[in-house]
């Protein structure tokens, strides 16, 4: 199939990773956190999910930029109709 | 127990639903045969194929079943996931997958019409078809439940709709992207859900692990029993599962085990859907490696429930600790009560071991993340259920016997038209098991007995060219009947006749209800196996011709030389085993 699931799997975990960064920098010294231990708990983990997130993205996107490379269709859209059934 | 969530938990929420929905409208356009619909156009790379056949498993009543069961049982839940599953998983990868594969059969059930005849395939596909309907539905009926424990709507929906609210909400998600993007939609959702389980899942074990001084903490807080997986196996009155290693290891490890990962349609669907016999070989044993980890992510917080002190009252200014720590007391739904057993003891509800521990560590936002992470563990065992009736309903009933000449245009579209049904009768069966008490354990029983004979028919079949329709069709009913007349004549020690067993005659009694499961699949197999091969002697086989590509000695052996020696199958399933030995040594 055509879309490279990594792509979606990464730009899911960066926006919710960037959600809790986002609201854990905003909520920095809340005694919300005596739940987990008194640690950022959002920031923390927020931070792992934008780095997994960046990850998965960057190597469904290369997976693309290389496809393109090889067949001279560089910058091709996403919304291209796949015809070949076995590539990601 | 009202739960309040913060309008980041929402959002949160709402960005898994938007790329939920975003991946089935993104995939609507490859969908332009059955073959893409229903298997993908067997063109998912291994990795994603593995970890969807992982997920596709990962229904929350797994979810929350295990934490239940860590939380009764101890570390002795692993087995579920170690022998229960990861032999069975080699197994079919190796042995069982090119002919799953390489026969290009659509669906088990077309498997053994190829291997055997039509009755033998109508047989399954209508027991595999209602068994994944009641499966689905039973799906939406505990996420629905477990909302409605929880309050996550409380205040937002009156109290009454919340169940209602939440199975019409489950249930249009779910089929919206069903509908648009086929297996491929429910497969990539299986495996971004997987990921949402391990993010939602992990900071709770480090949290909880890390307020009860890490792993010795655990150890120093629970009894010896729970922390070891093997401890007092040689006798089923000496271990909390109630059941000996040998009941164990045949019944779960063997019988179960195999008969689940190595026949259900649900989880060989997404090995199915692979670009390559190799890739497919590949995929169960991909699945294996988180399979084994697991037990750290979804039973851990159990025994971590059970061993954080809770404080339940104050006596002459003294704190009194729960016995079972963070696990709740039920409560009875009419008065209000406590519920007490026979010795005036209070009756914990395990089921919400993992909510509860969710609920006390994460603050609003990370919140967000562990209640979508239990939803989305819902989703995927809803969606995995109704794919594989749409593909069976489709190739295997459908147009088997009521309209074999249609286009495949028109087989696409009925495959659009049975996942519509599909979902609307899962509805009822959740409402269903709403109106009568009991009924899910009667389901799981029913699951059981016709599981439990599969294995046998599976194996005979790929393993001995001899077995022919009639012995396959008569060793499933005699499985099947054995397994009823089993469950019918013996009764778990503590339980009334009735649904538990002893319904013809209490002839043998078990230590456990899971000891009288895993002893009633090893007679449902073992009759099943015994009439198949007398019956295959008695019967004239298919000519050896007919049987090349579906039976194992006839069919030409795949090919592996051109691979790196660490890309093979066998390299890899023997390195799965090695480490499979490791962690029952280790948590012996």
């Amino acid at each position: 199939m055509g879309l490279d699931l990594r792509i979606p799997l990464g730009l899911m975990f960066l926006s919710i990773g960037a959600l809790m960064c986002g609201y854990g920098a905003l909520t920095w010294h809340s005694p919300i956190y005596a739940q987990s231990l008194g640690q950022n708990i959002n920031v923390l983990w927020g931070s792992v999910m934008l780095i997994f997130g960046g990850l998965m993205f960057f190597l469904g996107r290369r997976a693309r930029w290389q496809e393109g490379s090889t067949d001279g269709t560089v910058g091709r859209p996403d919304t291209a109709v796949d015809a070949s059934p076995r590539r990601h | 127990m009202s739960t309040h969530l913060g309008t980041i938990d929402w959002l949160i929420m709402a960005v898994y639903l938007v790329f939920v929905l975003g991946i089935g409208v993104a995939l609507k356009r490859y969908m332009r045969t059955s073959n893409d619909f229903f298997l993908a156009g067997r063109s998912i790379p291994a990795w994603v194929c593995g970890l969807a056949f992982l997920s596709a498993n990962l229904g929350a009543q797994e979810v929350i079943g295990m934490g239940a069961s860590g939380a009764k049982y101890g570390l002795a839940t692993s087995h579920f996931y170690w022998i229960g599953a990861v032999p069975a998983m080699v197994f079919v990868g190796i042995f069982m997958m090119p002919f799953y594969y390489g026969s290009k059969a659509r669906s088990v059930p077309e498997y053994l019409r190829m291997r055997f005849d039509e009755k033998t395939r109508a047989l399954n596909a209508v027991s595999f078809g209602i068994m994944t309907l009641f499966s689905s539905g039973i799906s939406m009926y505990a996420m629905a439940l477990l909302i409605q424990a929880l309050g996550i709507f409380h205040g937002i929906v009156p109290d009454q709709y919340v169940f209602h609210v939440s199975v019409l909400i489950s249930a249009v998600i779910v089929l919206a992207y069903i509908f648009l993007g086929g297996l491929t939609s429910a497969i990539y959702n299986e495996v971004l859900q997987f990921f949402l389980i391990v993010a939602g899942f992990l900071p709770l074990v480090y949290l909880g692990l890390r307020n009860i001084g890490g792993w010795h903490g655990l150890q120093t807080r629970l009894p010896e029993t729970y922390m070891h997986s093997w401890r007092g196996m040689s006798h089923a009155n000496t271990n909390p599962l109630g059941v000996e290693w040998f009941g164990l290891t045949m019944g779960l490890g063997f019988v179960l085990s195999f008969g689940y990962w190595c026949t259900d349609f649900l989880v060989v669907q997404r090995a199915m859907a692979a670009d390559s016999e190799e890739s497919a070989r590949k995929v169960p044993l991909i699945a294996a490696i988180p399979k084994m980890v697991f037990p750290f992510l979804v039973i851990l917080p159990g025994l971590i429930a059970v061993a954080t002190p809770t404080v339940i009252s104050h006596v002459n200014g003294a704190s009194v600790t729960s016995s079972q720590g963070m696990i709740p007391v039920k409560m009875d739904p009419r008065t209000g009560a406590m519920q007490t057993d026979s010795k005036g003891q209070p009756v914990y509800n395990y089921d919400l071991a993992i909510p509860t521990l969710l609920l006390h560590y994460y603050p609003t936002g990370i919140l967000g993340l562990g209640l979508t992470a239990l939803l989305a563990s819902f989703m995927s065992g809803m969606a995995g259920n109704v794919t594989a009736f749409n593909a069976v309903w489709t190739y295997d009933i459908y147009q088997s016997y009521l309209n074999k000449n249609a286009t495949d245009a028109h087989y696409l579209k009925m495959g659009r038209w049975a996942t519509v049904g599909g979902v609307i009768l899962s509805v009822g069966a959740a409402y269903l098991v709403t109106g009568f008490n009991n009924i899910m354990d009667t389901l799981q029983l029913v699951f059981s007995l016709v599981n439990a004979p599969l294995f046998a028919t599976f194996l005979l079949g790929m393993f001995w060219k001899r077995t022919t329709g009639h012995a396959a069709f008569a060793g499933l009913i005699s499985g099947t009947t054995a397994a009823l007349l089993h469950h019918g004549m013996t009764l778990p020690v503590g339980d009334a006749p009735g649904i538990h067993g002893a319904w013809l005659a209490h002839l043998h009694s078990y230590p456990s209800d899971m000891a009288q499961n895993f002893w009633t699949a090893i007679f449902a197999f073992s009759v099943n196996l015994i009439v198949t091969i007398v019956v295959s002697l008695l019967t004239k086989a298919r000519p050896e011709e007919e049987l090349v590509g579906l039976v194992y000695s006839l069919t030409p052996k795949p090919v592996e030389h051109h691979l790196p020696w660490y890309s093979r199958p066998m390299t890899l399933g023997i390195g799965v085993l090695a480490i499979l030995l490791v962690l029952n040594l280790a948590f012996a």
